[in-house]
């Protein structure tokens, strides 16, 4: 008699037959396979579609702010006190600065209804829309990345000198009627005519001076009240250089008080793209965890009814000879498979709604060669922790009670 | 109540020794009073009883489904009252056949799957099972229907096929329970002509039907009511 069976006569299920039974299920139930496996579709879809835009928008969000913002740097005034902070070699002094492009002086000057800009010596009676008058360095106008629609900008030789020169912006001149400049037309300005030397077609900063009449600042300084202006500096600058200009600018501009200057930076590209791609893919992720959740508890919902409706198959395996742990891997590694085709079909979603998304706006679609191969991982996982409560379940089911009738 | 000494002999397939089986309650009922009788290796043997008697336990515990609450079972010289789950599971799978009257084929694979089935857990490679499968699927008269689904069968072919899953093992012992239950009479003649011959190339088969007519055709048959055995035409075992 023996005690125990025999060590060769053991209950086996090899790893390629447990595979191929669980491709069977699989295969043979497609629409079943395909339901159960919509929560995880879904989820991996959006996974890879947020990721996948989330770097799409991100190209996007790096070329603007690169290209313009992030090139600006403004200087001024800390602690107002009526006196005027800054030097009067304001574009020299900075342009010296390594990653300066242009750097200038500008301010507004206050209308008390005095200047009346016009193109006549005469005084026009009633009321006439004004045009506003800005003191601007040439540095500050260059810095303002002006298109000359005629003539040129003004220079440090007018800007020294005080020179009586003028440009006008596009619609300044519109209203006064300008339209060339080679009969030398002048501007009046309370009076004192300014030779109009340049007409600005387009400015990519400092929209206000398409609107306006800009002088050299010494001009303005010599014949209007610009004692309590606000002056500030605009500076371009080379890309990356932004950072380090708004610190040394103010040093650069009043080395005996730099405190007194204040440098207004755009922030940090590097460091709000991290932030944007942050704050975005930190919902897009959430957004894509609960797809997953919910996706996680659909395949073990379907597979909890699955292994309901099969439980004369699973008391069958059972009488058969399959061990508690045939059982478990079995409906594990069915729900694995199944993660994994719901997890490429995902990724396939995901492709079609980024190009989709992209492709509308124009943008260049872009998505990590990563975030497709964890697609499949993600859905083999979603799919065999999914599974292995009902496996477990499955497993204790007593085949007596299953194959009766 | 015991139905025959239980013997420990060459010949014995199945040695039973006051096997019982008592579900806990409240209250405990005892499905299955203790029960001694031996089965030699190639009998036929009909095991009746009313609906409720406890022939199914006694199936299920002749076949390791279900343990027993006490006694001693010696299947084909191993004793198995008291192995554990995975040493259960082996001699299932290398020992034991069923045929059951609800077939329990699995639906969605074809004949040679269901048949190849009955090989799967005593690790025999895919092509080997393919070959055994298809020679007893011969066997059985459904060579012509080896590519269909089970679902598409009429009930006696799904009989053949679950006696066919069977036969493919090769099983020392081979339970048939209510085998021809869900069939009509012409079948149901088939199906116990296919047993009887199965019985005469030495198989070890044990019947268990509430039909006295099915039972009448076993040489050897016990009966069972309320959970007690008794033997009615003893051959090789007798009632104390």
């Amino acid at each position: 008699m023996r005690r125990n069976t025999d060590a060769t006569q053991r209950s086996i299920l090899r790893i390629r037959d447990a595979l191929a039974e669980a491709l069977s299920v699989i295969a043979q139930r497609p629409v079943r396979t395909l339901l159960t496996a919509l929560g995880t579709i879904l989820g991996v879809g959006a996974f890879v579609t947020t990721t996948g835009l989330a770097e799409t928008a991100r190209a996007q969000v790096s070329s603007r702010f690169d290209a313009l913002r992030a090139t600006e740097v403004r200087v001024q005034d800390a602690a107002p006190d009526g006196t005027n902070p800054f030097p009067v070699d304001v574009d020299e002094r900075l342009e010296q600065l390594n990653g300066v492009n242009h750097a200038g002086l500008t301010f507004a000057i206050p209308d008390n209804g005095t200047i009346q800009a016009r193109n006549t010596a005469t005084r026009p009676t009633g009321t006439t829309t004004p045009i506003p008058v800005i003191a601007a360095t040439p540095g500050a106008i260059d810095a303002s990345l002006p298109t000359m629609a005629a003539g040129r900008n003004y220079d440090q030789w007018h800007q020294q000198r005080g020179e009586h020169v003028a440009l006008l912006g596009r619609v300044a001149a519109d209203q006064l009627g300008i339209t060339r400049i080679d009969h030398q037309p002048v501007v009046f300005l309370a009076d004192t005519p300014y030779t109009i030397i340049g007409i600005l077609d387009d400015v990519r900063r400092n929209p206000d001076l398409l609107l306006a009449i800009t002088i050299p600042t010494t001009s303005a300084d010599a014949q209007f009240d610009t004692r309590s202006v606000e002056r500030n500096v605009i500076i371009d600058t080379a890309p990356g250089a932004a950072q380090l200009i708004g610190t040394q600018a103010p040093l650069a501009l009043r080395p005996q008080q730099p405190e007194r200057l204040q440098s207004l930076v755009p922030p940090d590209p590097k460091t709000l793209r991290n932030q944007v791609e942050g704050d975005v893919q930190s919902l897009f992720y959430a957004l894509s965890a609960l797809a997953l959740l919910i996706g996680a508890v659909a395949i073990t919902n379907a597979t909890l009814l699955n292994i309901i409706e099969r439980r004369p198959e699973i008391g069958l395996r059972r009488a058969l000879g399959a061990r508690r742990t045939h059982i478990t891997a079995q409906i594990t590694l069915e729900a694995a498979l199944t993660g994994i085709i719901a997890g490429t079909i995902g990724a396939i979603l995901g492709i079609a709604a980024v190009t989709a998304v992209a492709v509308t706006r124009t943008w260049t679609p872009t998505i990590a060669p990563a975030v497709l191969l964890a697609a499949p991982l993600i859905g083999v996982l979603t799919g065999a922790l999914a599974g292995l409560i009902p496996a477990l379940k499955a497993s204790r089911t007593p085949p007596a009670d299953t194959l009766r009738g | 109540m015991t139905v025959a000494a239980a013997s420990t002999a060459d010949t014995d397939v199945v040695v039973v020794d006051g096997l019982t089986k008592t579900f806990p309650g409240p209250p405990a009922v005892t499905a299955l009073h203790p029960c001694t009788f031996s089965i030699r290796r190639g009998d036929y043997t009909a095991i009746t009883g009313a609906s409720g008697s406890g022939k199914t336990t006694l199936l299920s515990l002749l076949g390791l489904l279900d343990t027993p609450s006490a006694g001693r079972y010696l299947l084909d010289g191993i004793d198995v009252a008291g192995l554990d789950d995975r040493e259960r599971s082996a001699v299932r799978a290398h020992r034991i056949g069923f045929v059951f009257q609800a077939f329990h084929l699995v639906g969605y694979r074809t004949v040679i799957d269901n048949v190849e089935l009955g090989l799967l857990y005593q690790g025999v490679p895919k092509g080997q099972r393919q070959r055994r499968a298809l020679d007893v699927i011969e066997q059985v008269g459904l060579s012509h229907r080896r590519h269909a689904r089970c679902t598409t069968l009429s009930g006696g072919e799904k009989q053949r096929v679950a006696i066919a899953r069977t036969l493919v093992r090769d099983p020392a012992l081979v339970l048939c329970d209510e085998p021809t239950g869900n069939l009509d009479s012409t079948t149901t003649q088939q199906i116990l002509e296919l047993l009887d011959s199965l019985h005469r190339s030495g198989m070890t088969i044990v019947v268990i039907t509430h039909d006295p007519v099915i039972a009448a055709g076993a040489p050897r048959q016990l009966t069972i009511s309320d959970g007690v055995l008794t033997e009615r035409q003893p051959t090789h075992a007798t009632q104390h």
